[in-house]
């Protein structure tokens, strides 16, 4: 019997109406969490404590890099970002994280800017004080650029960011969670990707020992197209969550979402939760999500859940595929019995696995940061 | 020249109504300049001889021994085997997506040598050889085993042999499921691998077709474990018109 890695294991489930969910900037909407909640079920929420706490404190992240010609960052209220038409939070931590964020950090890349070179902005933490932060990124029309946030160091850090695509411009964000252990990050990454225009959204966990981000796309005008990506890798006692939502709110947009992660270790988590919604307008859509991840060694558990909502026939396509499998017996005898030793042979098959979502990044600092972190990942295998 | 010498082999399996011996004593010597055909009927033990000769950690061996040169095999761990030049071409090659055939290949050869192949006269030969596999150049790029039917599953096995250069090669049940043409192909593969250079082989199969292709200086017939018969290339012949039944009644 041939042995592969793919073994279907999602079942597609009716969601109980996405766009019925609370959304708001008044943390007094959001009740606080007990964990039993559909979209909190899986999170370990007794280790998130302080970010469900209606407080703030004085702690930031570093945040460093250098921004080109047609690029530039203020601090503007919510009420100013607010007239971007930005999406309100969706929890509880995201409405905490916007309130007591103390204002707006506004990256804004001015309309018909072509940037060939990506932006990297670092944000680094400093310590176990919780966080909050509130980020917009807007992009002009027809301008052009890529935007790198690289979290590192050791932080508890919960943010909102705001993504606001202005028509036919192109955007490609990646947020790299690079945490030391002991870090905990809780995202809500939200884009209005506007008409004809182009989003991608790249999401990249590796360290810290909780994460949880949602990232949702609604649309504000036809044509857009977003493209979500997602590569993780969770260690032993390592929660890595990634949620995606799709609204297909106008018509002739497409969204196309690949999540691929590796796990090994005791208690090593994951968690792919991808909402598509196809409202009623949303004529001539297609859209299509992938989540497969690959289980290293025992003990290590990944969910995968895909949610397909859809109010109208006439579209384009629809689609979704889910699975976990296991790197087995066979696997490792085959590679091995061909003369390569073992901790190659795992390596060889995870960059084989990760393979097909790198090469869709398509950046070539992520790709090097990504290698060098996987190997990383690797070698501290528990063999 | 190098010697593999079994030597009263017996092999375990765990199954679901528990252990089971398949292999029960099994004698055989080859050097590398032979070719064996090793044929039985279904559940005579010739694939429990593939991938306990390899190494594979289903299958246990309780007693015996396996030399190469006088180095214990079975001490080996399955990739150290390898390097010793032993090399398995499976009946079932499993799938290794997002790997290409021309990165495994690469891996798999300075694996087995210690040190990287020299570019240029390994992508001659590489191409060579997928030529003579009459295997279209593209099929380098691609993911291994990815999507393969089976007989380029089997091609690409065979491909392997020849890229590495191992001292014997097993193959097991290598003529299942190819049609005339491709089996001309895969015998002929074996046969430039052999011409290269001393590569003893254990041909396990169930039929006598292969071996109109590649010729075996020995056959040994194998029934419930053990080497009931062994005698030259004549003897496949005599099993080609009267089968195992005359094995299978006195046993």
């Amino acid at each position: 019997m041939t042995q592969t890695l793919e073994t279907p294991t999602g079942v597609p489930m009716l969601l109980n109406g996405r766009q019925d969910r609370t959304r708001s900037f008044d943390v007094a909407d959001f009740p606080t969490v007990n964990g039993r909640e559909e979209e909190w079920r899986f999170t370990p929420v007794k280790r998130l404590a302080d970010f469900f706490e209606d407080a703030g404190t004085d702690a930031k992240l570093t945040v460093s890099g250098d921004l080109p010609a047609g690029v530039t960052v203020e601090t503007i209220d919510l009420e100013a970002a607010r007239a971007h038409g930005i999406l309100e939070p969706e929890d509880r931590p995201a409405a905490i994280a916007a309130a007591r964020a103390g204002g707006v950090t506004h990256y804004s890349i001015s309309a018909d800017t072509e940037l060939d070179e990506p932006v990297i902005i670092r944000a680094n933490g400093t310590g176990d004080d919780t966080v909050h932060a509130h980020t917009l990124l807007t992009i002009g029309a027809n301008a052009k650029a890529t935007v790198v946030f690289e979290h590192e160091g050791r932080a508890r850090y919960s943010e909102l960011f705001s993504i606001v695509v202005g028509d036919g411009a192109s955007l490609t964000l990646a947020s790299l969670q690079m945490w030391e252990d002991g870090s905990v990050h809780l995202g809500q990454h939200d884009a209005l990707v506007g008409k004809d225009s182009s989003y991608r959204h790249i999401a990249v966990s590796l360290g810290g020992d909780v994460v949880r981000l949602n990232s949702n796309v609604r649309y504000a005008g036809p044509g857009g197209e977003a493209e979500l990506l997602g590569l993780y890798f969770s260690d032993e006692g390592q929660h890595l969550e990634h949620r995606t939502y799709i609204d297909h709110n106008t018509a002739k947009a497409t969204s196309d979402v690949m999540y691929k992660g590796a796990l090994q270790g005791k208690d090593a988590r994951s968690v792919w939760v991808g909402d598509v919604l196809i409202r009623p307008e949303a004529l001539g859509i297609d859209t299509y999500e992938l989540n497969r991840n690959l289980i290293l060694t025992e003990g290590a558990r990944a969910d995968s859940v895909p949610n397909l909502e859809i109010e109208t026939g006439d579209i384009e396509g629809a689609g979704h595929a889910s699975s976990t499998g296991r790197f087995d017996e066979e696997h490792l005898f085959y590679l091995m019995s061909r003369g390569i030793p073992e901790m190659e042979a795992r390596r060889l098959v995870v960059r084989g696995f990760f393979h097909e979502v790198i090469q869709k990044i398509g950046i070539e600092e992520i790709e090097t940061v990504l290698s060098e972190k996987i190997e990383e990942e690797l070698s501290r295998s528990v063999l | 020249m190098t010697t593999l010498s079994i030597k009263d082999l017996h092999v375990s399996v765990e199954t679901e109504s528990g252990t089971k011996e398949i292999l029960k004593g099994l004698t055989l010597d080859i050097n590398s300049t032979e070719t064996h055909a090793i044929m039985g009927p279904n559940g005579s033990g010739k694939s429990t001889l593939a991938y306990a000769l390899a190494g594979h950690p289903r299958y246990e061996v309780t007693s015996g021994t396996v030399t190469l040169d006088g180095e214990d095999v079975l001490e080996m761990s399955v990739d150290e085997r390898a390097k010793a030049g032993l090399f398995l071409a499976m009946q079932y090659p499993v799938e290794v997506p997002g790997v290409t055939v021309t990165n495994f290949l690469r891996t798999a050869k300075t694996a087995v040598d210690g040190e990287s192949p020299k570019l240029r006269t390994w992508t001659k030969e590489l191409s060579q050889a997928m030529k003579d596999l009459r295997m279209d150049p593209e099929f380098a790029a691609r993911s291994v085993n990815d999507g393969f039917s089976g007989g380029e599953k089997k091609r690409h096995e065979i491909l392997q042999l020849r890229m590495l250069k191992p001292k014997f090669a097993i193959l097991d049940e290598t003529d299942s499921g190819l049609d005339v043409d491709a089996l001309r192909v895969v015998s002929e593969g074996v046969n430039a691998a052999k011409e290269g250079s001393d590569l003893g082989v254990l041909l396990i199969t169930h039929y006598t077709r292969i071996l109109q292709y590649i010729r075996p200086d020995r056959v040994h017939v194998l029934i419930d474990g053990r080497v009931a018969e062994s005698g030259g290339a004549e003897l496949a012949d005599r099993l080609e018109s009267e089968g195992y039944d005359r094995f299978l009644v006195s046993a």
